[in-house]
């Protein structure tokens, strides 16, 4: 069938068909909401999903994930983490590490769809048949927006094997193989600077390709709406309201970490959050560090992925950060400050560290801390050995789910002000 | 002597064994893998654990410059640096320094050569190098030796051969922990079996608790790699373990097991992954090439690895050079493959399936019968007939003729 007479068919029937997904469209997801905090904005929530590797498959009986919110999604490259294999992957505290996130475009090098098709979906793939897969087109590593190349056929992508020009029907050829249990909608992501007559397109189309994804959905998968709008709250209120008439799961919200001020950001945050239902989950792409993390659970966000680990492993950082929410130590400790490190993460490049037999963090339940001294982590690093990474990501990984977790109980207990305060 | 060898089953020259190291109980014959700066590159203990390595080697050489001996011994040894409970080996450090080292000399003294931190001159001698090892505290250490190249001739074969003996016995005298570390010493002599002969007599009458084949696997041709592991192990101590350095290849592995050698090591394996290649029963499979792109298949179908059970040659294609992922995932499953021909030779010789073994692996590599003509006479001493999977050697000649 062609595009455009596809497109015809969803405009006219799209009420029709809206009505006919309300009863479907969370086959394989549910969201509840169970705790507020004091000021109305963050909230715990639990997210089920039905694993839908077996969806329609025949295979063993469906998996159920439960995963309290606020989570964090695994960044992953080409749909596993940079470094840790899967075997390690199943030590880290479950079902905290069971959101992956990966984009379509990561497997522009291949496998093709129609190969992945095959092989049964992502979840065969990558042989993580008991994990979530959230599939979002924007990725803060390997597809990055670019959009001076986007245009109305669709949004372009910066990658490591060039740019792609990406569009709705595309796309919805890359989620129905990869059989993803979450998917974001295709969206223009702008970055901050950009003029207001750019930002009020990016809208415009963020919501025809909404529109798009929605009349192509496939039913069983839950879809995430886009929101964008950039540094413009009309333009943020705007968008928002538009996603909430469309009948989706949950909401993505994007153009955020492209330039934006950490500042200024509490403000368009809201100013979504605000105008969406409160009962749906809300997901965001660009707010990595422990305070944007801070700043969007303030603001009413569930999901977030994030780049801050993969930045710190590459780097030889270790994060540190005391878990039970007594954070300022002394900043004057002169073993931090020989280090590169502050009291959140130390280098382990550092020659300090040469004959350190102690663990990163000392009673660190990760196979890490369970298993290697900071001594031994320093030598894998000055040698330029892989391992180095994958020590180095599994314990950040196990720290910052950790850090995750503790936000959760702030709220549950009413203390979260308290919390972010400390942090 | 810190180490016991118990035979547990024999095929002509091929034995089983049980060999007890300080650290760990294993099994030969068996590979070794390599983990040069004191990590198998991409894998985690634990992985090596699971995949069933018994015996991992540490390059001295490496570990010397960082992060020095002095280091490790501070740090409680190199089992306790790295967390490895099962059994290490270090090499002498010689062998590296004369293949990575350009300026690097061979004397009487030791192995000169230019400190690659600030190139000042610097001695290797057996005495220092079996003084690192013993601050390293691997299981096995292996004596200094002057190792040439198997393909250069002359009278410094003979110099180095003689120098190997007189090094061996200052090694001995340097060794500080002989009730935890045992000591090999390794034959050279090149490719010259009279200069062997020499080399064996020597270090058999030093009563050392194993002993190496070293100075092969360096280009030499096939036929005179055979004939030399095979006349060392006809005269080699059977009581006492038998190291055929750097090999290597599983069909190398499988002749060098059948004519009668214990251990091995390679970077083969573990090298060979990161540049994308996995190691099958057929040989190779080249996981880069295009034609892997749209391949739904395990790498291998019989291969019970959780790289085989669970990812797709198309997955691992995308990966493969590309993604450090990609290096660990083939890695794991090398290493794996090369655990699982260890567990193989060992079980097939105590169950008295040997020969099959050998006609089995040999047919899955060369379904043709094609078996190449050295490892066919290789057989033949070792008395293993493999006839049923090898085209017979006097109706190749009739071919070669008939198509004149």
């Amino acid at each position: 069938m062609p595009p455009a007479e596809r497109r015809e068919d969803s405009i006219d029937g799209a009420v029709a068909q809206t009505q006919v997904h309300s009863e479907q469209e969370s086959t394989n997801m549910k969201f509840a909401i169970k705790a507020w905090c004091k000021s109305g904005r963050a909230r715990v929530g639990l997210l089920q999903l039905k694993s839908s590797s077996s969806l329609g498959q025949g295979g063993p009986p469906a998996k159920e994930i439960e995963i309290e919110t606020p989570a964090l999604l695994l960044t992953t490259r080409k749909g596993l983490p940079a470094f840790i294999s899967p075997d390690h992957l199943s030590f880290l505290p479950s079902p905290d590490s069971r959101l992956l996130q990966f984009s379509p475009m990561h497997f522009m090098e291949g496998p093709n769809s129609k190969t992945i098709s095959n092989i049964g979906g992502v979840h065969r793939l990558l042989g993580l048949q008991g994990y979530g897969f959230v599939a979002v087109p924007r990725d803060s590593i390997l597809s990055l927006p670019e959009s001076y190349s986007s245009n109305k056929n669709g949004a372009s992508f910066e990658t490591p094997c060039g740019r792609f020009l990406v569009k709705p029907l595309e796309y919805m050829k890359m989620i129905t193989s990869m059989k993803p249990d979450l998917w974001v909608s295709l969206a223009d992501e702008v970055p901050a600077s950009v003029t207001a007559k750019r930002n009020k397109t990016s809208v415009d189309r963020t919501i025809t390709w909404l529109d798009d994804c929605i009349s192509l959905n496939p039913r069983e998968r839950a879809l995430f709406g886009s929101v964008v709008g950039g540094c413009s709250v009309e333009e943020r209120q705007r968008c928002a309201q538009e996603v909430a008439k469309r009948n989706v799961s949950g909401y993505y919200i994007g153009g955020f970490g492209l330039g934006d001020s950490i500042d200024e950001r509490s403000t368009f945050l809201h100013a979504v959050t605000d105008s969406l239902p409160k009962e749906k989950p809300r997901q965001v792409c660009g707010l990595g560090l422990p305070e944007e993390v801070l700043q969007g659970i303030a603001a009413g966000i569930d999901l977030f992925d994030s780049t801050y680990i993969y930045h710190l492993t590459l780097e030889g950082f270790a994060l540190i950060f005391p878990l039970n929410g007594k954070c300022k130590q002394h900043v004057s400790d002169p073993q931090l400050c020989a280090t590169a490190g502050d009291y959140t993460k130390i280098n382990l490049k550092a020659t300090v560290y040469r004959k350190d037999a102690s663990r990163i963090v000392e009673g660190c339940k990760c196979y890490t801390c369970q298993n290697h001294t900071k001594a031994y982590i320093n030598h894998l690093l000055n040698v330029h050995e892989m391992l180095a990474q994958i020590l180095l990501e599994i314990h950040n990984t196990h720290h910052y789910l950790s850090f995750f977790r503790l936000i959760r109980e702030a709220i549950t207990e009413g203390k979260f002000e308290e919390f972010r305060q400390n942090h | 002597m810190a180490l016991r060898f118990e035979i547990l089953g024999r095929f002509n020259r091929a034995r089983a064994a049980r060999l007890t190291l300080p650290h760990f109980l294993c099994e030969t014959p068996l590979f070794m893998p390599v983990g040069t700066q004191g990590t198998i590159k991409g894998l985690t203990t634990h992985q090596l654990e699971d995949i069933g390595c018994q015996i991992i080697l540490g390059n001295t050489y490496h570990l010397a410059l960082r992060p020095t001996s002095e280091l490790i011994d501070e740090m409680g040894g190199l089992h306790k640096f790295m967390n490895w409970p099962r059994a290490l080996l270090t090499d002498s450090g010689g062998f590296q320094m004369v293949s990575l080292l350009h300026l690097a000399d061979i004397t009487e003294e030791g192995v000169t050569f230019q400190s690659p931190v600030d190139g000042k001159p610097m001695l290797l001698t057996p005495e220092e190098s079996i003084q690192i090892q013993n601050r390293i505290g691997a299981d096995i250490i292996m004596a200094l030796d002057d190792v040439v190249k198997t393909t250069i001739t002359g009278p410094r074969i003979e110099e180095a051969m003689y120098r190997t003996l007189r090094w061996i016995d200052r090694c001995i005298a340097a060794h500080k922990r002989p009730k935890e570390q045992n000591l090999f010493g390794i034959v050279q002599g090149g490719l010259d079996p009279v200069l062997r002969d020499i080399c064996v007599q020597g270090l058999v009458e030093r009563n050392l608790p194993g002993y190496a084949i070293g100075g092969l696997a360096g280009g030499e041709d096939k036929d005179s790699f055979w004939r030399v592991v095979a006349q060392c192990t006809a005269s080699l101590p059977e009581s006492k373990p038998r190291y055929v350095m750097g090999v290597g290849y599983p069909l190398d592995i499988v002749v060098c097991s059948a004519l009668g050698a214990d251990m091995y090591d390679c970077v083969y394996p573990t090298r060979t992954a990161r540049f994308g290649t996995a190691l099958v029963p057929e040989g190779v499979l080249k996981l880069k090439h295009q034609s892997m792109a749209d391949d739904t298949r395990p790498i291998d179908s019989t291969c019970e690895c959780m790289i085989c059970k669970n990812y797709t040659r198309a997955y691992l294609h995308c990966l493969v050079t590309k993604d450090a992922m990609g290096s660990q995932l083939l890695s794991y499953h090398n290493l794996y493959y090369m655990m699982q021909l260890s567990r193989n030779l060992h079980s097939s010789i105590i169950e008295g399936k040997f020969p099959e073994f050998v006609c089995d692996f040999l047919r899955k590599m060369f379904p043709e019968g094609d078996v190449p003509e050295w490892v066919c006479n290789a057989m033949e001493v070792a008395g293993i007939d493999i006839s049923s999977c090898s085209t017979p050697l006097n109706s190749k000649l009739n071919l070669h003729t008939s198509s004149g």
